[in-house]
């Protein structure tokens, strides 16, 4: 049985005067999911969620958001959406509980709720001491986690969270994607742009990369990488004979490239391997050879390694017909 | 309508205004120069007329057009002056509060939450763009009238009080201050909520919005200084007509405020 669409856009196009922000965009999120969508500044991830959220019209193309078309079911549609924009957007004037109760008023959480879940929001996102303090005496990062904590009040099927962690200091950040974790398990689907590389492949299923408004790639990002080509870096501790040159050795192994010493390794070596067979296949020439090997450590492809690679203008196979012409 | 989203924003708005300086201080002097010290100071004017250099007064009693003339006759000269002040002189000058008022919570309200970058938050919400800009408008216009009624009774008060030793009796309100307060205030705050809404689409601070916006100031300044050279002369069929004007005048730019004030174009300007 097919999974239900929670979004599924069609050649959806935002163009301001002469920019294309979103070009001719198909995308599809299932329920349950968490997907990244990648991109430098001023790829369209923004403009992508205005578009999804009814607040700003395409230029072409359709979008059906939990079954509603943007334009024209809007208000139904951002009352199961929450966004928790780029821009903390909290009125600094305010008290955080009096910030939390306004939203609380206008995404019509039922009264007799309104203060037990504000409670809840604020102990979760551990906000509760400063809850009646105004918000112009928030640090940057209990500002994100407040703008967090609003996109929930109403509980919502779909969450926009727009650069989460932008600014953040490495304590604050990793709490912020504990709470998304947290989210995911619950099962809440959620778009999370990003340009946060570690954040993407940490938190989500999927990732769509944009640039220039348009998808460049999609899928898991160990899948993308496969697609890619993007090879896997061998770390190898070992003892050779004096006066065996390692890089000698390997270099007729098929699959096998790129081979230097292992900064800081005395007896280290480093590769990178196109798949396990050409990884196997050096380790076995090296022990054929007499080296003591110690230890072969793997590392997959990062979902970073996926993004330069796209960036440098590679394709995925599947993805051939993208549009080309990326910078350098 | 969403009356408690609606309800929710005026709130919000109203209490983000009592932590800005900026907007309290004008809210707070505006009136109580205009309901206290004003009226007190022409309670005094009787007793100036007779100080050397009053001749000033007594030439602008002197120079009012014969139905002014007419209105104030059966008055002594203390009486006269205090009347042609209180109630024709600082008429104009009283629907100043009301479009002050409105235009600085509009103001702030408007560009001032794109400034301070909050518009974003609120646009996401499941509002119409209607209920968002009712919301913010009211915000601006029940403070703009309870300012207005209020500042009436205050003024008449104090007027009554002030002049009290001279007139010997209530001489205030007239039938033309409650048309004045009742009609043409409430469509002067409007008209101030619908030229800063306009201003405010232009551009991207509360203080520019703000003196832009004054703008609107200028057909109320001409109404005391045509009524001081005697080339105006207030009266409650003038006043009457001159809210049907002011009420024209809102209608066309809160039709076209709204038109600037929709999700699509706030976003693309974002």
């Amino acid at each position: 049985m097919a999974r239900a669409h929670v979004i599924e856009t069609r050649g959806l196009t935002r163009r301001f005067g002469d920019v294309t922000a979103v070009d001719a965009l198909d995308l599809t999120v299932e329920r349950g999911e968490v997907v990244g969508l990648l991109g430098h500044n001023g790829a369209g991830k923004t403009t992508t969620v205005r578009l999804l959220n009814g607040v700003l019209a395409p230029s072409a193309g359709s979008a059906r958001v939990l079954g509603f078309d943007p334009m024209h079911d809007g208000v139904a549609l951002r009352r199961r959406c929450g966004v928790s924009t780029e821009t903390p957007s909290v009125d600094e004037r305010l008290s955080g509980r009096a910030g939390l109760r306004f939203f609380a008023e206008v995404f019509d959480v039922p009264p007799a709720r309104v203060e037990r879940r504000i409670d809840e929001l604020l102990a979760a996102f551990d906000l509760s001491a400063a809850a009646d303090q105004r918000v112009g005496t928030y640090s940057k990062g209990m500002r994100q986690r407040l703008t967090l904590a609003r996109a929930l009040l109403h509980e919502p099927e779909l969450l926009f969270l727009d650069e989460p962690s932008s600014g953040l200091d490495p304590v604050a950040a990793r709490a912020v994607d504990e709470r998304i974790a947290g989210l995911r398990d619950a099962g809440t689907t959620v778009l999370l742009c990003t340009h946060n590389l570690a954040q993407a492949q940490g938190l989500c299923d999927r990732v769509v990369v944009l640039e220039h408004g348009a998808v460049v790639a999609s899928g898991a990002p160990a899948a993308l990488a496969a697609e890619l080509g993007a090879s896997i870096e061998v770390r190898v501790a070992l003892r050779l004979e004096a006066g065996t040159d390692a890089r000698a050795l390997l270099a007729d192994v098929v699959g096998v490239e790129t081979i230097e010493a292992a900064n800081g390794e005395a007896n280290g070596l480093r590769f990178a391997a196109s798949g396990d067979d050409a990884t196997a296949a050096a380790v076995r020439v090296l022990v054929q050879a007499g080296a003591d090997v110690y230890a072969v450590e793997r590392r997959q492809p990062s979902l970073e390694d996926v993004y330069f690679a796209l960036h440098r203008g590679e394709r995925p196979a599947a993805r051939a017909d993208a549009p080309q012409g990326v910078p350098a | 309508m969403n009356v408690r989203a609606i309800r929710a924003i005026v709130v919000k708005d109203l209490s983000v205004l009592r932590h800005s300086k900026a907007v309290l201080i004008p809210l707070i002097v505006v009136p109580l120069v205009m309901l206290l010290i004003l009226p007190a100071l022409a309670a005094l004017a009787p007793s100036l007329m007779n100080l050397p250099g009053a001749s000033d007064l007594h030439a602008l009693l002197e120079g009012m057009p014969d139905v002014m003339q007419a209105r104030l006759a059966g008055l002594d000269d203390d009486q006269r002056i205090v009347v042609l002040m209180l109630t024709y002189l600082f008429a104009p000058m009283y629907l100043i509060l009301p479009l002050m008022v409105a235009s600085v919570i509009a103001a702030d309200t408007f560009a001032g939450e794109r400034e301070r970058r909050t518009l974003e938050a609120l646009i996401y919400t499941p509002t119409t763009d209607a209920e968002l800009l009712l919301g913010k408008l009211l915000a601006g216009f029940l403070p703009a009238l309870a300012v207005a009624w209020g500042g009436f009774v205050v003024y008449a008060v104090v007027a009554n009080l002030a002049a009290w030793p001279t007139m010997g009796r209530v001489f205030f309100p007239t039938g033309m201050w409650f048309v004045l307060a009742l009609w043409v205030a409430p469509a002067v705050a409007a008209v101030g909520l619908g030229a800063t809404v306009i201003v405010s689409s232009k551009v991207s601070t509360f203080q520019e919005a703000y003196q832009i916006g004054g703008v609107v100031v200028l057909p109320i300044v001409l109404l005391v200084v045509g009524q001081a050279a005697g080339v105006v002369v207030l009266s409650t069929v003038f006043v009457a007509a001159l809210g049907a004007v002011f009420w024209a005048i809102a209608a066309v730019l809160l039709t076209y405020g709204a038109r600037t004030f929709r999700r699509g174009e706030l976003m693309a300007r974002a």
